[in-house]
């Protein structure tokens, strides 16, 4: 690749048939040219710097400024919270709620996305057939990414409730006893990880189809014509070739999971009792969910959220590296 | 074209492009508009837009003290965050009605004026409801009006399971009306258990009816109050979705006509005036007789903090203005759910609309969530309280259990 794009890259550094400078300029005019573009860069860098502050640092650095000071209500109001180093996340981290929740959370991310990527990657394999009406059944699968969250999360909490929900009535027609979907400790987190499933099916679906898109038909041919059956298709050439669009749908899917909060709020307010509470809505309840807004605790919670999602990019770019150095070692 | 014109222009729109975000973000005046003949309003009433009679109630009190008021609506919670954040930046609007449990809370940081500041009497007003405003002897704000919860009952439900609405005097009776209700085939009694505030809210009567104190949730009594409630979940005398109700999906529930009783709150008079059945209310008994205190709703008209204090003679005129007994009268009927915070003006409201007697008695015993020298405790000692109810309701801990483990949760909290 290196090789072929070097000899064009003059020609576009010197566009509208200018002729090649003979000579070299003086070196102190070059010098000034060079510093009133790198000023007219940095020019057009600005507003994308001041967006960066603004709405990624700032929030950052407040977030841990909220969580290693006590702001009471009374503090965040008079700007005089007392620094408490970390003795916010040590009363997260040696709380009752904090084993919980993260059990939840570890739970909730990872059967959701596991749950996700196989639903999401079997239909896009089915889909990869063009057959009449795909395109239309396709884009019935995209209806749950387009429902306003309330729409569906409410929907969800009205199928499954315990007496009078849609669910419930099937199942009894079926002569299953009632079960309290939302309600009953046992069932509520299983409920929201199934409504969240439902929620994050239409997005690997539509990732892995483009990714699929991309594998030349050649290979399953080649594969066909050596005897491949489908499974063995499946096996030896999509997924192979789907590894690097499958981890970014896996990564993006597990960030975009730890910080779920709306369909579980919505469905369950993390109960009953604490049974459904992931770290996120527990940070949410702390700053917005009761009476007395608790941003300092909501805060650590919030960090931590941060600091997993921080670890699993690592894991990705880790991954990706050797899967770099892997193919690079693959060449001749 | 040379490159140095091209970066000519280039920064002229970066410039261009930084000056029009400085503008945008110098107008930023929501509350706190230093005009002088300007005053800013927010209230917790988005459901009354501009034109409403509330609306045009607010703007005419600012006629009569020769000013405009900018009025501006957020739901309760949004309110209270706003609130915080105005205060922080110095631009607090100069009038906030204010859920009575958030006054405390906001009080202690400094941010609201005393009433005695303003030279406004208070002397009038019902003890029970002007508590959610007083802070260490100082009064914080006005009540404009307060509700209440009672227990709604339908009348055809009773009617047919042969109950007399009047044989409800005390939980025994309650419970034992329940049993014939679903013994002849109907639904019991539905509330709302939601965790949430609305959960603390609706327990309270109950808490408080058995004897109980909000300093000490794991007392006999309030393990009482709790198995009371786990009790009809147990006998099917209230549905499994009170864990989640929120208190509107409780009325929803009672609206379709299977239920005898279900406790809600003034806000649904109206409502229940227009159900398909006859309606009726009774006030929530205590354990063993007599009424429990319920828990005040409501708002405060608060005025905070400004920096230019000239600005306070004419906020206390508009205060006035709002809480004169002709003022509190109207207010309770713009809103057909408020009952006024004086005897005065209770009895005048009585004599206009005579189907408010259970409300107003009820209103008379309620009792503020924040009394009781709770305070800026008390939302510490709710999120426990309703996550005990929580657990006890899905059966995954014992009352007595879930309240204790509520007990030293709120403990740690409050420190």
């Amino acid at each position: 690749m290196r090789v072929t794009t070097e000899p064009v890259a003059p020609a576009v550094r010197a566009p509208g048939g200018e002729p090649p400078p003979v000579a070299p300029p003086p070196r102190q005019r070059l010098h000034r040219r060079i510093r009133s573009t790198q000023w007219a860069g940095l020019a057009f860098l600005a507003p994308l710097l001041a967006y960066l502050l603004i709405f990624y640092a700032f929030p950052l650095y407040r977030n841990l400024e909220l969580s290693v000071h006590d702001y009471t209500v009374r503090a965040f109001v008079l700007g005089n919270a007392e620094f408490t180093g970390f003795a916010n996340y040590r009363d997260v981290l040696t709380s009752d709620t904090f084993g919980l929740a993260l059990r939840n959370t570890l739970l909730f991310t990872f059967v959701s996305i596991a749950a996700q990527y196989a639903i999401g990657l079997a239909l896009a394999v089915f889909f990869r057939a063009n057959f009449r009406l795909s395109g239309v059944l396709r884009a019935m699968f995209l209806v749950p990414w387009l429902l306003p969250l309330i729409v569906s999360g409410s929907t969800w909490a009205w199928m499954l409730a315990g007496d009078n929900g849609i669910v419930n009535a099937a199942l009894e027609a079926f002569g299953i006893g009632q079960i309290n979907w939302l309600t009953d400790p046992d069932w509520a987190l299983t409920s929201v990880i199934t409504a969240n499933i439902w929620l994050g099916i239409p997005f690997n679906l539509v990732i892995l189809h483009a990714g699929l898109q991309n594998i030349p038909d050649e290979l399953y041919e080649a594969a066909a014509l050596d005897g491949a059956n489908a499974w063995q298709q499946f096996w030896r050439v999509t997924f192979p070739l789907l590894r690097p669009v499958s981890a970014i749908t896996l990564l993006l899917g597990l960030v975009y999971t730890l910080k779920v909060v709306d369909v579980i709020w919505i469905m369950t307010t993390g109960g009953p009792g604490n049974v459904s509470t992931t770290l996120a809505v527990w940070s949410y309840r702390e700053a917005f969910g009761t009476g007395q807004p608790d941003f300092s605790p909501a805060a650590t919670v919030g960090n931590l959220l941060i600091l997993m999602a921080l670890a699993f990019g690592f894991v990705y770019l880790q991954l990706q590296r050797r899967q770099h150095a892997d193919q690079e070692g693959e060449q001749p | 074209m040379s490159s140095a014109s091209r970066s000519v222009r280039a920064i002229a729109v970066c410039g261009a492009a930084v000056l029009a975000m400085a503008g945008c973000s110098s107008d930023t005046g929501a509350g706190g508009a230093q005009s002088s003949d300007t005053y800013t309003w927010w209230d917790p009433y988005p459901q009354h837009k501009k034109s409403s009679e509330w609306a045009e109630r607010v703007a005419k009190c600012g006629d009569k003290a020769g000013v405009t008021i900018k009025r501006t609506a957020y739901d309760t919670t949004a309110l209270t965050n706003q609130a915080l954040l105005a205060a922080q930046e110095g631009t607090s609007p100069d009038l906030m009605l204010l859920d009575n449990p958030a006054v405390s809370t906001l009080a202690d940081t400094g941010m609201l004026t005393t009433m005695k500041e303003f030279g406004l009497g208070t002397s009038g007003i019902d003890k029970n409801l002007l508590a959610a405003g007083v802070v260490d002897g100082k009064k914080y704000g006005i009540p404009v009006g307060a509700n209440t919860l009672a227990l709604y009952y339908n009348k055809d439900v009773l009617d047919a399971a042969g109950v007399d609405p009047a044989s409800v005097k005390d939980w025994d009776s309650l419970t034992a009306a329940l049993k014939k209700v679903t013994g002849a085939g109907k639904k019991g009694i539905t509330f709302a258990g939601i965790g949430t505030e609305e959960g603390s809210f609706q327990f309270l009567p109950w808490f408080w009816g058995a004897g109980a104190d909000l300093h000490d949730l794991d007392s006999p009594e309030a393990a009482d109050a709790l198995k009371l409630w786990t009790d009809w979940r147990k006998r099917g005398y209230a549905p499994e979705s009170v864990i989640n109700n929120s208190q509107n999906t409780t009325w929803e529930e009672f609206l379709t006509g299977k239920f005898a009783f279900a406790v809600n709150g003034t806000w649904q008079v109206d409502s229940a005036a227009k159900a398909k059945f006859d309606t009726g209310v009774l006030q929530i008994p205590g354990k063993d007789g007599g009424v429990a205190p319920t828990p005040t709703g409501g708002e405060f008209i608060t005025a905070p903090v400004q920096k230019d204090t000239g600005r306070y003679d004419v906020t206390k005129k508009i205060v006035k203005c709002m809480t004169t007994p002709e003022g509190m009268v109207e207010t309770a009927k713009t809103f057909a759910y408020y009952i006024p915070p004086t005897k005065a003006t209770q009895d005048q409201l009585l004599k206009e609309k005579p189907r408010l007697k259970p409300w107003v008695k009820a209103v008379r015993t309620a009792k503020g969530r924040t009394s009781d020298n709770l305070g800026t405790d008390y939302p510490k000692i709710s999120e426990p309280l309703w996550t005990a109810v929580q657990k006890a309701l899905s059966k995954s801990k014992s009352p007595e259990g879930a309240l204790k483990e509520a007990q030293s949760t709120a403990k740690d909290k409050v420190g």
